[in-house]
């Protein structure tokens, strides 16, 4: 593929033909596995081919997509068709978490998890109708840069690389989590030794290539993610159902899953909307709307359509992408569904802590492996002895399925066990959270990385530097960034699960009113944006930490606006009391207390910190606007240049200078 | 360069735009606003709202975005401005 350089279009002709093949290799690699397996070669032995087997042909695909050209480093040479960045864009957006944890996110909230699975997927609506094809006709290489030539100046550009940064190194963090998880769990690798071999397989993809190798190992990790997320629900459903198509079957599971809970006595109905986790309505219409806006933003996901040829194959290729994440959103509730069926099957059976070791092994085997993943009767599943002991505290000799408490991220890995499938598929599944995990580490490294370089060491510091050393800061840059990523996901942040749906909503509110006003409204200038992005993102940030991190004073300041009942309230005062009365030794479990009390009552209105943006978009709009129409209109120059990202024809507006 | 011809096409750009906007509030929310009215129905055993949001809506977003594709697409042509 070095010869690519020179004629790039041979290869896009043969990509139909070269990921056919590849296609086909991997398919035929699943079934050798299932052959060495039914030969006896050890579990252990599999899950390392599985994942030695994928990484390698990824990081064989990002060597020879090696390059020292400007253009292709940073939009892969504007010549990647509709339909493969479609798929590139599917494994950028589907994240370790979307794979691993949606699906348990489902099986947990049910209809209330819906949520994630219409946010995801609806923003690209947003995507296709009001930014993508403008900023491709722009031709920026990264967001920032588009803000800064459209609100002339780097101050506008400088808080775009702020907010990029905020949003999209949170996530990285936890991608790179999610692959030490993966690795720790299949490989028995140490959890801080596997974090630097998750770091090396995303390392090896992106240095060298940049966006062209990125795009090119994405698809690959795309086919193999999708195969793996099909494979279990297809057949959970043939076994469950006689039939192969678990979205169609899935009916059949919610009935089976009503009449099951109703006869097990459980009141909640995982149908039933607005009741489960704290979604009632408005938290769960919120959540939508900041996950679609948040989907608009995110500047990991815009970047990729920069590199289509033209501004008519972006707006196909925003079509593409969705359906071919469609594929994967519309599966995962029909999972999470016929994993439910199976756990209320198991349990309809008669579970007792004497019958557990024989009938579920499978917990106790999660459960040794981190004793925060399966619970029974509030206890850690360790073993029947202990279950038993567990059970016979709460005087329970049924096991309920009330009894058993799940971890949402395990519900997908654990799945093949607990449905009773061959270890080859376990070791799939986790080849395929490993490719999901790896491609949007790779995206957003390259989001981090391109900003950096790109937008603050090229365009603010130092505008003469020839095109070899941009090239060389750029992969620096990309390798410090990803090692501080790796070095904080091995301190295994408590938070960062909930990290990564904020970043939704400050990329939200700090990004999405300057993108879509400066494409919409032609009035809106330079003073508006900064002023709109600092106060959504401020507002946005100020929502998010006070409620998390400064939960007491939070309730302090705004108690008269939380929805907090009366008894609530005066059990806040009570703790509050307490601490101040607490002696030196204790006030620290009296500031805990105290402290976790707040949490759950700081909101404005019970808006939860999840949907933060609720707050920030809006005012990011109305602060823009208002401050645009206060100060003078943008220039002539401005408003033809306008004009001109309005219309497909012609050349980009920007050009870069390449040699 | 606000040609007649370019206010023309940049009108029925945005009326494309805001036709697509409704049918996106109309999926993303409107519908999901009567799930409870909507889970009466039972299709195939799904409850008819709980079908919209985790498939129905879902297969909207998609053809709602090919045809979108399409449609700018005639636009642009219409009034040569499409890419050569």
């Amino acid at each position: 593929m070095a010869n690519t350089t020179a004629g790039g279009s041979d290869f896009t002709a043969n990509l139909g033909r070269v990921y056919g093949i590849y296609t086909g290799g991997f398919i035929a690699f699943i079934i050798l596995m299932a052959i060495l397996s039914g030969l006896g070669v050890p579990n252990r032995v599999i899950g390392y081919l599985f994942v030695a087997f994928t990484i390698t042909i990824y990081a064989v695909i990002g060597i020879l997509s090696r390059t020292m050209q400007v253009g292709e480093y940073y939009v892969a040479g504007r010549r990647v068709p509709a339909i493969y960045n479609g798929m590139a864009t599917g494994a950028d957006w589907m994240s370790g978490a979307s794979f691993v944890g949606m699906a348990g996110t489902l099986y947990v909230l049910g209809y209330d998890g819906l949520a994630f699975v219409l946010g995801w997927t609806g923003g690209y609506v947003l995507v296709a109708i009001l930014v993508a094809p403008y900023l491709r006709k722009f031709g920026a290489y990264t967001v920032p840069d588009f803000l800064s030539a459209r609100y002339g100046g780097n101050l506008a550009r400088f808080i775009g690389v702020v907010v990029l940064f905020s949003c999209s190194f949170t996530y990285v963090v936890a991608q790179i989590y999610a692959t030490g998880i993966i690795s720790a769990r299949f490989l028995g690798l140490d959890f801080n030794v596997a974090v630097y071999v998750g770091l090396a397989g995303i390392l090896v993809c992106s240095m060298l290539g940049g966006m062209r190798a990125v795009t090119w190992t994405q698809v690959a990790q795309y086919i193999v993610l999708i195969i793996a997320y099909l494979i279990p629900a297809i057949w959970m459903s043939t076994v469950k159902t006689g039939i192969p198509i678990p979205q169609l079957m899935q009916g059949m599971a919610l009935e089976n899953i009503t009449a099951l809970e109703t006869a097990q006595g459980i009141a909640v109905h995982h149908v039933t909307p607005f009741v489960h986790g704290g979604y009632n309505a408005l938290n769960y219409f919120l959540l939508i709307l900041c996950l679609m806006v948040g989907t608009a933003s995110l500047p990991h996901v815009l970047m990729r359509y920069f590199t289509t040829p033209s501004v008519r194959e972006a707006r196909v290729s925003v079509a593409w992408s969705l359906l071919f994440i469609f594929l994967l959103y519309f599966t995962a509730p029909a999972y999470a569904a016929f994993a439910k069926w199976t756990m209320l099957d198991l349990v309809a059976s008669g579970l007792t802590p004497d019958n557990i070791a024989e009938k579920a092994s499978w917990m106790m085997r999660w459960a040794a492996a981190d004793n925060t993943l399966v619970q029974i009767c509030g206890k850690a599943a360790l073993d029947a002895a202990s279950i038993a002991a567990a059970c016979a505290e709460q005087g329970v000799t049924n096991i309920g399925f009330a009894n058993i408490n799940l971890n949402a991220d395990m519900i997908v890995l654990a799945t093949p066990e607990m449905a009773g499938m061959p270890y080859v598929i376990s070791g799939l599944v986790a080849a395929g959270g490993l490719a999901a995990a790896l491609s949007t580490a790779d995206g957003l490294l390259l989001a981090i990385a391109n900003a950096l370089s790109h937008d603050i060491y090229y365009k603010m510091l130092d505008q003469h530097a020839p095109t070899a050393r941009r090239l060389v800061v750029s992969r620096i840059l990309l390798v410090v960034v990803a090692i501080c990523a790796a070095y904080v996901a091995s301190t295994k942040p408590g938070d960062i699960l909930a990290m990564v749906s904020w970043a939704f909503s400050l990329a939200a509110a700090g990004l999405f009113p300057a993108l879509v006003l400066g494409v919409w409204w032609k009035r809106a200038n330079s003073t508006g944006a900064v002023l709109g992005m600092i106060a959504g993102f401020g507002l946005c940030l100020y929502y998010l930490l006070g409620t998390r991190y400064g939960a007491v004073s939070f309730v302090e300041t705004w108690g008269w606006l939380s929805t907090a009942t009366a008894e609530q309230m005066t059990k806040f005062a009570e703790l509050k009391a307490a601490f101040a009365a607490a002696a030196p030794e204790a006030q620290e479990a009296a500031w805990t207390a105290l402290d976790k009390h707040a949490q759950t009552i700081a909101s404005w209105w019970g808006v939860k910190n999840l949907s933060a943006a609720a707050f920030g978009l809006p005012v990011g709009f109305v602060v823009m606007y208002v401050a645009s129409r206060l100060t003078k209109e943008p220039s002539l120059e401005l408003q033809e240049f306008i004009e001109e990202i309005r219309v497909p024809r012609g050349k980009t507006v920007m050009e870069e200078k390449t040699a | 360069m606000a040609t007649p011809d370019r206010v023309s096409y940049w009108n029925k750009t945005r009326s494309l735009m805001f036709v697509m906007l409704a049918l996106w509030v109309f999926f993303g929310y409107v519908v999901h606003m009567f799930v409870g009215a909507l889970d009466n129905i039972v299709i195939l055993g799904f409850p008819f709202g709980y079908y919209m949001a985790a498939q129905g809506s879902l297969i909207a977003f998609v053809i709602m975005l090919f045809w979108f594709a399409r449609k700018q697409n005639a636009i642009d042509e219409e009034h040569g401005v499409a890419e050569e």
